[in-house]
């Protein structure tokens, strides 16, 4: 494995923990999709897919995918039995009426208090928000999952964000290959674990935010 | 007024759009995607359309084609993330780009369908979205203002429908096609299959025939499939 999706199989494993029995779960396009693969020995999980399904099965076995159901990251995908379809309109009225218990999205960048931006870069790059800036909104919580720093060793935790946000103040939890922060109530993050192998020396050493430790920090073994 | 909807060809459905025409078009990524309709527009080759889609098709599929034709001066779209043609004329300034969340997105057309002007929403709270929209504070919390979206046509796509436009979508290609159906003055309905009235039970119609002026069988569909992803063998 390379260094990178070493990381990556990090956030996914440490953040695939978030979902528990009976919740209804949104995961973002991206790194999120891949948390679908450890829900399978959760009860009664339901993931919702935000263009109009709520029970997302698992990829489709060879020669039968349907054109006529995609995730939201228009993967052809199945659906659990107990699943259900529906217009856009209905899908957000889940998500901003509060029906979602968890949303885990990727992220660019995050603040210290709990900003998110995750849907362009100035001048270089566009994807547009699509279902994030309602969601961050809308879900009872709200986990964000990236790698730590940039390819070029920038510190993707920061005081204030950089890039337009795609909203302040809406993240609860942000979990990256180094260590999960929480986002205190108040504004202001605090470090409550550390991942397998890494030392608060190397987190504090890789983070541009200021940030506080909790009084028990755990760290899960390798 | 029932009249009698179904029209004989994409070229006879679409015959009216004009240059500038605010179009609303349903379908997510491709799925669901009226391809017919759309590449009857890039027959015609109309100009300086505003098209009001979740996406914009793929670089030679869907949107990509009105797109790749240099037909459409604005998109109000939420998301773009594939497709390079989109980012190019974006990016480069040719295209104007309205990025509107997709709740939002899909708010604004059930608004506009039903004859609300507009809504609330925390969505987009302190984003370049919210810039120049009223922020007003309801129980305690902030919300903005969206103003509600109608087009002069509306492109849809559905599984089954009848003459009097009543229509049937599958699975998750439903999406945004009931909600741009409703937004349309005029809405272009085009089915995989057109039967007899009375033949859908009304328990199962998803869009009422009252939001669709023109429905059309669309012969053969490619479907294409963005994002083939397969279980290992």
């Amino acid at each position: 494995m390379t260094a990178v999706t070493d990381a990556r199989t990090r956030i996914v494993l440490r953040a695939a923990q978030e979902i528990q029995d009976g919740m209804n779960v949104n995961l973002g396009i991206g790194m999120p999709t891949l948390l679908a693969d450890h829900t399978a020995h959760k009860q009664n999980v339901m993931l919702q897919s935000e263009n109009g399904l709520l029970g997302i099965g698992p990829y489709p076995k060879p020669g039968e995918a349907d054109a006529d159901l995609i995730n939201a990251g228009k993967e052809t995908v199945t659906a659990v039995p107990g699943a259900s379809f529906f217009d856009s309109a209905e899908s957000f009225a889940m998500i901003r009426g509060g029906h979602i218990d968890l949303a885990v999205l990727g992220g660019m960048e995050v603040s210290e208090q709990g900003d998110l931006a995750n849907w362009m870069i100035p001048g270089k790059m566009v994807k547009g928000m699509g279902g994030a800036m309602d969601l961050v909104h809308g879900a009872k919580r709200v986990v964000v999952i990236m790698e730590h720093c940039t390819r070029n060793g920038d510190s993707r935790v920061k005081r204030t964000c950089t890039l337009p946000l795609t909203g302040a103040r809406v993240v609860h939890r942000l979990i990256t290959d180094l260590a999960v922060f929480d986002v205190t109530s108040a504004g202001g993050l605090v470090l409550v674990e550390l991942q397998p192998g890494i030392s608060l020396d190397q987190v504090t050493a890789a983070t541009e935010a200021r940030f506080t430790v909790a009084d028990q920090v755990t760290q899960q073994s390798a | 007024m029932s009249q009698v909807k179904v029209k004989t060809s994409f070229a006879e459905a679409v015959a009216d759009v004009a240059d500038g025409s605010v179009l609303i078009v349903g379908g997510f990524g491709l799925s669901g995607c009226p391809e017919h309709s759309i590449a009857a527009l890039r027959d015609l080759g109309v100009k300086d359309l505003v098209v009001v889609s979740n996406n914009c098709g793929v670089d030679d599929f869907g949107l990509g084609l009105l797109l790749k034709n240099r037909q459409i001066r604005k998109m109000v779209s939420s998301y773009v993330g594939e497709n390079k043609l989109f980012e190019q004329q974006y990016l480069s300034g040719e295209l104007e780009v309205e990025f509107t969340p997709q709740g939002t997105l899909a708010e604004r057309m059930r608004a506009g369908g039903s004859g609300i002007p507009g809504f609330y929403t925390a969505t987009g709270l302190g984003t370049p979205i919210a810039e120049g929209k009223e922020v007003r504070e309801f129980d305690g919390r902030e919300f903005l203002l969206e103003r509600a979206i109608t087009g002069d046509f509306a492109l849809v796509k559905a599984w089954k429908g009848d003459a009097f436009g009543n229509l049937v979508y599958r699975k998750s290609a439903r999406n945004f096609n009931p909600l741009a159906a409703m937004a349309g003055r005029v809405t272009i309905a085009e089915v995989e299959e057109l039967v007899d009235v009375g033949e859908l039970d009304p328990d199962e119609i998803h869009t009422p025939g009252i939001f669709v002026q023109r429905i059309l069988a669309g012969g053969s569909y490619e479907k294409r499939i963005e994002r083939l992803v397969e279980q290992a063998a």
